[in-house]
């Protein structure tokens, strides 16, 4: 019927609904009441797969100033941390740093020691065919502490932590928390990106340290019962197989990854749409960010430190 | 009714907007608004649904640029001022949003108190009793350890005027304040506004269509439609609503009943 009240108009037919129930008549009346909308302003989105392709990369494009502009502000609430002078709840901060560190032991735990167990175990298979068993002292040693320790941690992190922050903020955007911040003259990044970004950057290499030790611990247990090798040779080898380079090369990784984290985690809550379903989406893209994020930064910081001779 | 609402000093304009348009990227929600808020008004924001008056309030308050235009507070164009100025204006503004916005992780009292810690120096024991005094003036006293997911949608609210009260402000904002709020809450709230224009001369600038408070304690007003996208009426409601020419303004104000 709505068709036939728009052709007729569009035509300037005169349209007498006379012979329709009483019932269907107001009914009629009341749907065409307001006028429809003409321009909402929403973009009609393309029907043909290599425009979409396009539209995607031009949306991906136009969203790098925004990440970069986020950027930009994340280091000055830092500088502003260092002057002493960020605008941040002290209470906030050590919620956060709990929440981030000790509660994420037991995680950490587990799959450090499971990936410790694959090293030694994938490892003395093959070593075992030259007698070269107690290398996998070395293997566990330097794989966990220069490398996986810190990537299972950061991915771990990202899942816990870049996954909470994105919620946490994003649900705060949803609610206009934090449009209430900034009537008040606080700036968001400092009250809540600040203590975020430096509880990350606090445990995540804590964590890293932590994880590298388990795995070292894994991979002696499986040395120990299974490929002849003693506790005291274990530690011996281990001991002479690292040095301060691993450690470093592993916490400067562990390091950037937990800013690459908190700066994923809160850019995509910040970022974060005015529905339930934005929040879903905030927390899925900090996900994935992050770990892109952490694999692009672990390739370039290997090269980096391959070129540096460390 | 509106006879106290007479201002016996003559009006001063305290915010001015001028030739504003406002608009998300191309498209374009409201343009050529100009008009005065006066000193000690209780100024309505009023039009259809959608026509654009919570995004006026956000201009208002800082959140959003307009795409042209000027506003001006007591002669200080804002959006021309550097950040710290603006901080500073932004400090005598108290805003109520629409569902409270309460800081879900902290108390009333926190909620309450965190301008007063950041912008103040009285001590721990000197905003304890602020706070409570600013929450009894709503009406909940006692309430200074729940947390917003505690309390209902109508106290939520009546905290969050609280907090938008803590720094004595000069200009409170309400973003639909009686969204919500029974009859006899409404009122109160009409009566608390009325009673802080009245004693501490804070001019009050509210976004309703609760036609009741509009004519209880409005005293100007902008009309904004959402046809034409710009401003149609502005003045006294209870004038419009008599003697206003377009015929929209005076439909809305009557409830359809001209």
């Amino acid at each position: 019927m709505l068709n036939v009240i728009e052709l007729s108009s569009h035509a300037s037919i005169k349209l007498d609904l006379a012979g329709l129930p009483e019932g269907v008549r107001r009914l009629l009346v009341l749907a065409t009441a307001v006028p429809q909308v003409k321009d909402t302003g929403r973009k009609q989105g393309s029907k043909n797969k290599l425009e979409k392709i396009g539209e995607d990369a031009l949306d991906f494009m136009r969203g790098a100033p925004a990440a970069l502009h986020f950027l930009g502000e994340a280091t000055l609430a830092l500088v502003q941390f260092f002057k002493g002078k960020a605008q941040y709840r002290k209470s906030d901060l050590f919620l956060i740093l709990q929440d981030v560190g000790p509660s994420a032991l037991p995680i950490v735990t587990l799959i450090s020691f499971l990936v410790g167990l694959i090293l030694a175990y994938m490892g003395a298979v093959q070593l075992q065919q030259f007698g070269a068993q107690i290398f996998i002292a070395d293997l566990v040693g330097i794989g966990m502490v220069r490398e996986m320790a810190g990537l299972m941690t950061g991915i771990i992190m990202a899942g816990r932590s870049g996954a909470a922050f994105a919620a946490q903020l994003g649900t705060m955007q949803v609610n206009e928390e934090i449009d209430a911040l900034k009537t008040l003259g606080i700036s968001p990044m400092e009250y809540l990106v600040l203590p975020r970004m430096l509880a990350l950057i606090m445990m995540v290499p804590l964590l890293t340290l932590y994880g590298s030790i388990v795995g070292m611990i894994a991979g002696m247990v499986i040395a120990v019962s299974a490929f002849d090798v003693t506790v005291f040779e274990y530690y011996n080898q281990t001991i002479r197989a690292l040095d301060m380079r691993q450690v470093f090369v592993g916490l400067s990784k562990a390091t950037v990854y937990g800013v690459l984290i908190a700066y994923s985690g809160c850019l995509r809550g910040m970022q974060c749409g005015r529905s339930a379903s934005a929040v879903g989406e905030a927390t899925t893209s900090a996900v994935v960010t992050s770990i892109v994020l952490i694999v692009l930064a672990a390739s370039i910081l290997t090269i980096v430190f391959q070129a540096l001779g460390i | 009714m509106n006879e106290a609402a007479k201002n016996i000093s003559p009006a001063r304009a305290h915010i001015t907007l001028s030739d504003i348009t406002m608009a998300y990227g191309d498209f374009i929600i409201q343009r050529d608004l100009s008009f005065d808020i006066n000193h000690e008004d209780i100024f309505i924001i009023m039009g259809g649904s959608g026509c654009g008056k919570s995004t006026l309030l956000k201009h208002l308050i800082g959140l959003m640029a307009p795409a042209k235009g000027d506003i001006d507070y007591d002669g200080i164009n804002f959006w021309k001022s550097t950040p710290e100025e603006q901080d500073k204006l932004k400090h005598r503004f108290g805003v109520l949003f629409q569902s409270g916005a309460l800081w879900s992780s902290q108390t009333l009292a926190e909620n309450v108190a965190l301008s007063i810690v950041e912008y103040t120096d009285l001590n721990t024991k000197q905003i304890s009793e602020v706070v409570s005094y600013k929450l009894a003036l709503v009406g909940l006293a006692g309430y200074e350890d729940f947390y917003p997911s505690e309390i209902s949608g109508g106290m939520q609210k009546r905290a969050g005027l609280a907090r938008a009260m803590a720094l004595d402000p000069e200009i409170l904002f309400f973003d639909e304040p009686s969204a919500g709020l029974d009859p006899i809450s409404a009122r109160r709230l009409d009566e608390l506004i009325l009673e802080l224009r009245d004693s501490l001369k804070t001019t009050v600038v509210v976004v309703t269509h609760e036609l009741a408070s509009i004519f209880d304690i409005g005293n100007n007003s902008v009309f904004l439609d959402g046809e034409t996208k710009t401003m149609i009426a502005t003045g006294d409601p209870n004038k419009l609503r008599t003697d206003c020419p377009d015929e929209k303004v005076r439909e809305f104000l009557n409830r359809g009943k001209i």
